[in-house]
């Protein structure tokens, strides 16, 4: 069967009008990234350690809503959250409100691996931060010129902006039509994968919501939200936070493969397709190395790849099924 | 069928030796909340508004681990944590890390109905009670002789201690052996309901851990792991949190019962027993009016009441059912 990897940077309403340099980017790092874990895997090494290893990747691209490069709060600081799990155990570790921690997904994973805790939050976790010595950087440091401008727009528009994947003012040709209700997703990143050992882990991370409230925590550090793994499969969600919690996506997805006997792609398109339209965007493994691409907004940005050879880089899926979710699955 | 309430205060390694007078106060106020909530149900108040008063009642009480009362950090302060849910929606709030906050029940209520999102925490969520309005004190106010020796207690012992039940040194006459491995439970509060319309909702609400890590978030605020709602049932639940999280108890019921059509009872005791051994209780009503309190802990502060006259206050339970798990039913 072979190790398996998906990792996701961000659903939403990604336009196809994207232009190239907004596009460009991303999906070389969503390719370095795919790279990267695939030698993990190939090498050997745990799935834990290889969802960290991407996470901490896509943490330090600016071009994805996690780490540096994160968006805004509506004071215009930065507070991330992250979550690891670990399938074979249940061991997990999260972390909100960091502030100057360079990769909160390792934080997280010192949290389960450190402390008798599974989530420290705000000063609390800055605070351990310190103690265990990871690399923090001054705050401003996370801030890039594109999130102060999109937390600009959105406040002009009296708006929890979830999408910072639209194309801003001004920098498209065709601005695309801003929907009335703003229901676009923000750029989480995660990864999920099984290794050679057959154990499957994952890993995501996030900076929230444009504008949202200071304090807000969304769906990423929240076990059986946007996280969670365990024997059946590994799971991360990436949306509207606020949906993806009420609905208890990750947990959902592993349930009706457990309870319903669902393989991973009818349980990942029941989930996606019981939250509302345009909110929810998922990639998980199963323990039987089935792999799952899902979301029900125009795009995901994404990539997978097994052991026998396959692999996958994309934004958009052509195909629907009638359950209104797009899914791109792998066998 | 009509309307239906069970409460808790807290499941954990409850001594049968625990002395009158550290034993009467709470049953009292487990008494007084149960006729309140009762009195609201045949008022025709809705499952909402039940479990946030009688919650707003427990928080209120010294003697339990919420509000007033509130177990304290390694640093000897308070961080509270809340949260509520209404089955019939999906609606649902969440608060941690509040120091000032009398009911933090009601500031997660708040956080559901006045903002775009679910959960806020720490100095967030302080600010957002402010701008609300609700009532806030000095955080001394919350702070009892009880729990500073508790955590002289704890520090003492290097531990983690999270039952704030055990008789401490000195108040009995009978010791009770110090586990080893202490794994006895908070006494979270909590309160579950079904209505006379049918509705179902669900409110959670505790200090944590005794000397836990500044910002340690607990299972009660995490939707699907402490607190959970949906047209099935109403869960709230007490002990280990972490174990209460990685397990995703308050879901997992519900979730039993949607896909393996089991009954309430059969849902809680196979989800309880599935955690170890003195970790978790919980308290839970079906949408078909079947009130369950389960533990698999020595005890658990409980009380429960239907429309149909029964009515339950207790602590023990004698009954075991084969899975090892004690399942009190109330019809």
């Amino acid at each position: 069967m072979g190790w398996a990897l998906a990792l996701h940077g961000g659903a939403g309403d990604i336009p196809r009008s994207l232009p190239t340099e907004r596009r460009e980017p991303r999906l070389a790092t969503l390719r370095r990234c795919l790279d990267l874990g695939a030698a993990a895997l190939r090498a050997g090494r745990p799935a834990l350690d290889v969802v960290e290893l991407v996470v901490r990747e896509l943490e330090d691209c600016p071009h994805f809503n996690a780490g540096r490069g994160s968006v805004l709060t509506a004071d215009g600081t930065v507070e991330m959250e992250a979550a690891v799990m670990e399938g074979a155990t249940l061991r997990c570790g999260a972390v909100s409100g960091l502030s100057t921690v360079v990769n909160p997904v390792s934080l997280a994973r010192l949290v389960m691996e450190k402390t008798p805790h599974i989530y420290l939050a705000f000063h609390g976790a800055e605070a351990f931060a310190r103690e265990q010595g990871v690399e923090t950087k001054d705050p401003s440091h996370f801030i890039t010129e594109d999130n102060i401008e999109r937390l600009r727009q959105a406040k002009e528009a009296n708006r929890v902006q979830i999408d910072y994947t639209q194309p801003m003012k001004g920098q498209s040709p065709q601005e695309t039509k801003a929907p009335v209700d703003d229901n676009s997703q923000t750029g989480t990143v995660g990864c999920v994968a099984i290794d050679a050992a057959g154990n499957l882990a994952t890993a995501t991370s996030t900076g929230g919501l444009v504008n949202k409230m200071p304090g807000r925590i969304g769906d990423t550090p929240l076990v059986g939200a946007g996280t969670y793994a365990n024997a059946i499969c590994a799971v991360s969600a990436t949306g509207r936070g606020e949906e993806i919690i009420r609905h208890t996506v990750a947990r959902d997805v592993a349930a009706l493969m457990e309870h319903c006997g669902l393989p991973l792609r009818d349980a990942a398109a029941r989930v996606v397709a019981g939250t509302p339209r345009g909110t929810t965007g998922l990639v998980a493994v199963s323990g039987a190395g089935e792999v799952c691409m899902a979301h029900n907004t125009t795009g995901m940005f994404r990539a997978c790849a097994t052991e026998d050879g396959y692999a996958e880089v994309g934004i958009w899926t052509d195909e629907a099924d009638g359950n209104g979710a797009s899914v791109s699955v792998r066998l």
